[in-house]
């Protein structure tokens, strides 16, 4: 606590080969073209900025580095311009490595497959039409501050048993760890504070009052021994379930809209063809994936024939694996019925999102629900969108006309 | 003549991903954590073939193998 790093701005990138910075603005607006010119010019690049950080920029690459646990730790999975102190218990499963991954992740699997989320779907369409109550009557709204963001929010307070009318208290900690926290490391601490009290005191309640959710269902899990978590494990999980379930398909669900909004041709073959839908999220995934991970190098290796170092960062780009040509043809185009489509949104090897299943579905009946009361709509010319900077990437302003054009 | 095919989940390098499950639903099922396993002895019934080709393509852990018998 004693010595909190101040933020420093960080110089323009003239460079993208040789001192990339996913915080910088240019990246922010428009990815690809600089993920490939990486990618044209080596399968791993690197950066002095975050204190020494690599970035693998093939298919292939980003394969390699997720499966190896051994050189590539998950104690760190966000870059950030400091290396704060690794707290046991940060956000486990996620921070976890080979052996204590497993029964951190196995204990988090059973709430998240998809027949749980079956049963989530009735209150997540409910959800889903309340919103689009709030704002249809309007011709125009911002459907990443009105829509794409509550659908996730209220998905996971409802799974935690947290009150969904705490939603913007959720948005603004993440807004702190995922974004401020790059380059301030206060904001990451003071929002780290604020969860673990919030949680605490639900967690209190529940010791008198026991309820069914996932606050309870982890106080009351069980380790092979027979013994309860820690409080720090239960902390730790629950401030990775609020975390890691908004931002990122509050990411997915704006991303996917604004494409629609913008492709007439692609939302007009899925309200024809409502089956299609699962085969689009896919693709919608694929190509606009939200989230970038890290890992940090422990010990020095070889990626796809590149040298690294341990000490460096990784900057785990998923979505720019998505965009690699060789293993997706037509890469940069959305092909919404692409049938091959083994894309890495989620993650590769054993840090596979859990909550997969449930961002799948909360995409496909966020985009259903939408598309059958708002068939028709576009960008409004009139406002400007914007992208969130950093480890997800996806649109927080959205600014649409609805209906028609006349 | 079409041959017979059977698919088979390597447990070792399946995540929970669900993309099987998800295509070709007759052909796999998912354990308590999500994970699949090919349905039965793995036979994939006349007129599914498709299916389990699609499955295999859309595995992003490379862990469902096809076998033609």
């Amino acid at each position: 606590m004693s010595d909190v790093s101040q933020p420093v701005a960080h110089p323009p990138v003239t460079d993208w080969v040789n001192d990339f910075d996913h915080t910088d603005p240019q990246w922010t607006e428009d990815p690809f073209p600089i993920w490939e010119e990486m990618r044209t010019a080596s399968p791993v690049v690197h950066t002095k900025r975050f204190l020494g950080c690599y970035m693998p920029t093939t298919y292939e690459a980003v394969r390699e580095i997720a499966n190896d646990t051994e050189h590539f730790s998950s104690r760190r999975i966000i870059v950030r311009d400091v290396r704060p102190e690794v707290a046991r218990n940060a956000a486990p499963p996620i921070t976890s490595d080979p052996p204590v991954h497993k029964p951190a992740k196995q204990l988090l699997l059973p709430p998240f497959t998809p027949d749980a989320m079956k049963k989530l779907e009735p209150r997540m369409r409910a959800i889903c039409n309340e919103l689009i109550d709030g704002f249809i009557a309007d011709g125009k709204v911002d459907a990443a501050a009105r829509y794409s963001k509550y659908v996730p929010v209220r998905a996971i307070a409802h799974m935690l048993g947290i009150p969904e009318s705490d939603s913007d208290l959720f948005i603004n900690w993440i807004h702190m760890v995922l974004e401020l926290g790059i380059k301030d490391e206060s904001k990451l601490l003071q929002a780290v504070q604020e969860m673990s009290a919030y949680f605490g005191a639900h967690i209190e309640q529940r010791k008198t009052n026991p309820t069914d959710d996932l606050i309870s269902y982890l106080m009351n899990a069980r380790d092979k021994e027979g013994n309860p978590l820690e409080d720090s494990h239960v902390l730790g999980s629950l401030r990775l379930l609020l975390i890691a379930g908004i931002d990122t398909t509050w990411s997915a669900i704006g991303s996917s809209l604004w494409h629609l909004a913008k492709t007439p041709a692609d939302r007009e073959r899925l309200i024809a063809e409502p089956g299609l839908m699962p085969i689009a999220v896919e693709e919608l995934l694929r190509a606009y994936s939200p989230v970038t991970m890290a890992r940090e190098v422990v010990k020095d290796t070889t990626i796809s024939g590149c040298p690294v170092k341990a000490g460096n960062m990784v900057l785990l780009s998923f979505p720019a694996a998505n965009r690699d040509p060789t293993v997706f043809p037509d890469a940069d185009k959305v092909v919404i019925d692409r049938r091959e489509n083994r894309h890495a949104a989620f993650g590769l090897g054993i840090h596979r999102c859990v909550g997969s299943n449930l961002a799948r579905m909360e995409m496909q009946v966020a985009l259903e629900e939408w598309l059958k009361r708002i068939p028709d709509f576009r960008l409004d010319p009139a406002g400007t969108v914007t992208w969130s900077q950093g480890t997800v990437r996806g649109p927080r302003q959205l600014p649409f006309l609805l209906g028609k054009a006349m | 003549m079409t041959e017979r095919l059977r698919v088979h989940v390597d447990p070792d390098k399946c995540q929970g991903h669900a993309r099987c499950k998800a295509l070709a639903p007759e052909l796999f099922e998912l354990d308590e954590f999500g994970n699949a396993h090919e349905a039965g002895d793995g036979t994939v019934p006349p007129g599914l073939e498709d299916k389990a080709w699609l499955a295999k393509a859309n595995c992003p852990e490379i862990a469902i193998d096809v076998i033609e018998e």
